[in-house]
């Protein structure tokens, strides 16, 4: 017995839901942003599962998806880094991570 | 055998999702979040994906959150104080989280084979590393290029934004 394409699937729904949860639920920017990471990964556990469950002619997976996967690691990473500095400096002015405390786009 | 594994890893990943959201001490978060993005890594070796495996364990679970663990020390984040809950938050988050469950099973419960066994690899002597290099320097050059672009606009405007006095 091999786990199925469906059972990837399943898991990666399930990762990106409960990004998804963190996302709406958690009040600090931080782990919003934390989840938001959780959410990428799902989507890249699905693009790496369909690419092994749809082989090329040749009989080698699609390595396509797999490229694609390294695109958004890569993003992420600069993604990651911009946000973490726009964190800090939004720390500097108001003295918070607390979304609620942060309702003024100008200050 | 693989199954049993695909369930622990899965089953491990997803524990240490979900204490990422459910876990007060920011720190503890992202330590969680680590652990994850380790068993993560673990189902992409299962997909034969040994590149992106390793390279998820490299940037994400080392680089990535190597950052998060300096800002929470640098912004020196204590537990979060539990405050009032926010009534139509909560109804309206577990309506979009079990509406997206409903609709996963619904999906995947459809005729369209997702019970698909996974094939075999009909060439396993090729190096999984350089056929991902092959398709990432032929046919992806371009896009490669501009991620490089990408990465050296994302470090000069991190360094911009970190400056003491924005003008």
């Amino acid at each position: 017995m091999t786990p199925t394409l469906g059972h990837y699937l399943a898991v990666s729904g399930l990762l990106f839901f409960i990004g998804l949860a963190g996302v709406i639920l958690r009040r600090n920017i931080l782990i919003i942003f934390m989840c938001l990471e959780l959410m990428l990964n799902a989507a890249n556990l699905s693009l790496v599962a369909f690419s092994r469950y749809n082989l090329t002619l040749a009989g080698l997976p699609n390595y396509n998806g797999q490229v694609f996967v390294f695109f958004v690691i890569t993003v992420a990473a600069a993604e990651v880094a911009v946000g973490l500095a726009i964190i800090v400096a939004l720390f500097r002015a108001k003295r918070t991570t607390h979304v609620e405390d942060l309702n003024s786009l100008k200050f | 055998m693989q199954l049993v594994l695909f369930w622990v890893f899965a089953a491990l990943m997803l524990i240490f999702g979900a204490a990422v959201v459910f876990l007060r001490n920011p720190v503890s978060s992202a330590l969680s979040l680590v652990m994850s993005f380790v068993f993560l890594a673990a189902l992409f070796i299962t997909l034969d994906a040994f590149f992106i495996g390793v390279v998820q364990v490299l940037i994400y679970a080392g680089a990535v959150m190597v950052l998060f663990l300096f800002i929470i020390m640098l912004l020196d984040l204590r537990t979060e104080q539990p405050r009032r809950v926010n009534i139509g938050a909560w109804i309206g988050g577990a309506f979009v989280v079990f509406g997206f469950i409903g609709l996963l099973g619904k999906v995947l419960s459809s005729a369209v084979p997702f019970n698909m066994q996974k094939p075999p690899i009909s060439n396993p002597q090729i190096s999984d590393v350089s056929a991902v290099g092959e398709t990432l320097f032929r046919q992806f050059n371009l896009p490669f290029q501009i991620v490089g672009v990408l990465l050296l606009v994302a470090t000069i405007g991190v360094v911009v934004l970190s400056k003491k006095e924005l003008k």
